[in-house]
């Protein structure tokens, strides 16, 4: 599938040099773009095609009252920037009083412009999320982003495959989010660097498109630049009606194309790993990358048992950051916040799942904070058509408005100083959502039970049959 | 872009593996609008104290590597976040090479468009940089590009891998967009040859709201 979009967009080639290759969607955000606008107009250059780039604010908008003036001033000059530059350019913009506003790895399916067997890029790693409908989708650098305004193309060297087959059927409790980090636990954080990654199999065909949105979202934890699965009537069906999508006898010709855009039966790949996903167990991270992870029955690692020094050190490190000690019980860890959101968990199925976890209950009294985050306005207004932020308000969440939230922390969402949250986001990086903060990965289920009981607990023993 | 042929300079040994372009560079300043003046954010949250104090602890801070322009790291240096800000502040600190045992791939593309010389190099040379750096106050090192070499002051001599083409790029300070530019004719060509439809761009009779205000 990756060669075939590959050579499907293959303007220049040449020998030992990187292959030009044309991009069919460049989305843009804030926080990396206004060097590319400054650097395309300190040259005189022009974007090329406007009419291929969509923008949107996400990274640094605040999630609360939107009708209040912007405190941040870099934040204020970030969006200026931006609204500067897309009137400038033609970039189509969606501001953050759009009703269509969200985190852009959100709304770029949502609105059907991420469509199977394109190429898309972003300035942001999270990029590869897109894959999930059979597109090459990968993060660039600021640098790139300027290139790709200037000229519709990258230039770029061919990765390696890697397919990840994921056998077997999920047990319950066991989401998409559960999957990708056991993905992560066994192949390690630069397993896949260099590689493009294929997911399939039963466990991957079983998934909805948020799963497999949510999958292809930290192909890049695992070192991967894009990660993809083959597009499917699953696929089809979620995209038919979707603003961007053709119509009628133009989206039956869209599917037919669509179709051929997958790897061949006997497709090679340079390397494959396999995983069964009736063995996985909800995960929990414990450490300071995603590969750092285990499951709810495990417990945290002594650096000894690890017979790598650098990664000893790396474990002792971890723990010291994260405060925890050698062999406590995953369960046995007590939390200060909650936090649901991010492109990586916060559409419509997370928040379903998540509400349906703690309908009738309350949010634990030794718990700081609980956040619900929605990933775009249009998740926000079905959620809210749906009762769902009842659900959480009852409950003692807050209910936001849309944007990346605390996730990263560049808004006003921030996980202060020493202080340990469960997090549905996708990086537990030190100070990741706030500097000296300690992120615990999990996914929605994971996250909305802690919440409720203050500590981590093991899904797979509450009532778990009203999710999905 | 600024060339690269040859690079002498000190060297400062960061001993841990994964280090993510959040630590190089956290999210707050993120926000600025510039590609210049983030040396002094670089690796922020561990070299500062509260109240931005250095914090002495951190290897950057220690005199001895005052004035460092190699940067010698372990595996998977770069991972995480794609923001370029990364290697904006690696470059504005002084630092011109980065050796490691490998690189995540978007920092190691994003350190050929502004400047910096990635250099990979097997775990046990690594490993030997280390010790030496750490046995010897002042080491120096000197990445020589045209003979893709890295040598020091005591006889060593080590030998890097570097594509020819991102080797040119460096040597010459090469404008990508500028190049790609050259392929101008052939761009025309792919687009009249795949005209996207309309009706894959524009939204079909539904109303979006890009703004509310």
């Amino acid at each position: 599938m990756y060669e075939k979009i590959w050579e499907a967009h293959l303007v220049h080639e040449a020998p030992g040099q990187p292959s030009l290759i044309y991009i069919d969607r460049h989305f843009i955000h804030e926080g990396t773009s206004p060097q590319a606008f400054a650097g395309l107009k300190a040259a005189g250059r022009k974007v090329r095609r406007p009419d291929l780039a969509f923008a949107v604010m996400d990274h640094s908008v605040p999630t609360k009252d939107r009708d209040l003036p912007i405190l941040d001033k870099d934040a204020a000059s970030q969006f200026e920037a931006l609204t500067r530059n897309c009137r400038e350019t033609g970039v189509r913009l969606f501001d953050m009083n759009s009703r269509n506003q969200g985190i852009v790895h959100i709304i770029g399916p949502e609105l059907g412009i991420t469509q199977p067997g394109q190429t898309i890029v972003c300035g942001d790693s999270h990029t590869s999320t897109h894959g999930a409908f059979g597109a090459l989708a990968f993060g660039i650098g600021t640098s790139e982003v300027e290139h790709v305004l200037a000229t519709q193309c990258l230039s770029q060297f061919r990765s390696k495959t890697m397919r990840i087959r994921v056998n077997g059927q999920r047990p319950r409790g066991v989401m998409a989010k559960d999957l990708i980090l056991a993905i992560i636990g066994k192949i390690g954080v630069a397993g896949g660097v260099g590689h493009v990654f294929e997911y399939d199999g039963e466990g991957i065909r079983a998934l909805s498109m948020e799963g497999r949105m949510t999958v292809c979202n930290m192909s890049i934890e695992g070192g991967a630049r894009a990660g993809m699965i083959a597009p499917d009537e699953k696929t089809f069906a979620y995209m038919e009606g979707r603003p961007f999508v053709p119509r009628g006898r133009d989206f039956q010709a869209a599917v037919e194309c669509w179709k051929a855009m997958v790897s061949d039966p006997g497709a090679k790949f340079d390397s494959t790993v396999e995983i069964d996903a009736a063995e996985i167990a909800p995960q929990v991270t414990w450490g300071t990358n995603p590969g750092m992870v285990t499951s709810v029955t495990g417990r945290v690692p002594d650096p000894g048992s690890f017979s790598d020094p650098d990664e000893q050190k790396a474990t002792a490190r971890a723990l010291e950051y994260m405060a925890l000690e050698p062999d406590t019980p995953i369960v046995d860890i007590p939390l200060d916040r909650v936090f649901i959101g991010s492109c990586t968990n916060s559409r419509i199925e997370d928040l379903r799942a998540a509400a349906c976890i703690v309908k009738g209950k309350k949010v634990a009294r030794t718990l700081k904070q609980a956040l619900a985050v929605p990933g775009s306005r249009v998740v926000k207004a079905q959620a809210e058509k749906e009762g769902l932020d009842r659900v959480f308000l009852e409950a003692g969440f807050e209910w936001r408005d849309a944007g990346c939230s605390m996730c990263i922390g560049m808004n006003p969402d921030v996980l202060p100083s020493g202080e340990r949250c469960a997090s549905t986001s996708n990086r537990n990086f030190e100070g990741r959502q706030g500097k000296g903060g300690r992120t615990h990965l999990v996914s929605p289920i994971m996250a909305a039970a802690a919440a409720i009981a203050g500590h981590f607990v093991d899904i797979r023993e509450w009532d778990v049959d009203g999710v999905e | 872009m600024k060339a690269f042929s040859t690079h002498a300079g000190l060297v400062m040994p960061l001993d841990r593996v994964n280090v993510d372009t959040d630590q190089m560079m956290p999210k707050q300043f993120c926000k600025l609008l510039t590609r210049e003046g983030y040396g002094r954010f670089l690796f922020y949250d561990w070299r500062y104290l509260p109240g931005e104090k250095p914090n002495p602890e951190f290897i950057l801070n220690w005199p001895r590597y005052h004035g460092a322009s190699i940067l010698l790291a372990r595996a998977n240096f770069g991972c995480g976040s794609s923001r370029e800000h990364a290697p904006w502040g690696v470059l504005d600190y002084g630092f011109r090479v980065v050796i490691a045992p490998s690189f995540a791939d978007i920092f190691y593309n994003n350190c050929f468009k502004n400047g910096i010389l990635p250099i990979t190099l097997p775990d046990e040379q690594v490993d030997d940089l280390f010790h030496r750096t750490e046995a010897n106050v002042g080491y120096r090192l000197t990445a020589d590009l045209p003979n893709q070499t890295v040598t020091d002051e005591l006889g060593l001599r080590l030998t890097f891998e570097i594509g020819a083409f991102r080797k040119e790029v460096l040597l010459k300070g090469l404008d990508d967009i500028g190049m790609t530019l050259q392929h101008e004719a052939e761009i025309t060509a792919f687009e009249k040859a795949h005209p996207i439809r309309a009706a894959m761009y524009e939204p079909v009779d539904v109303k979006l709201s890009q703004t509310a205000k």
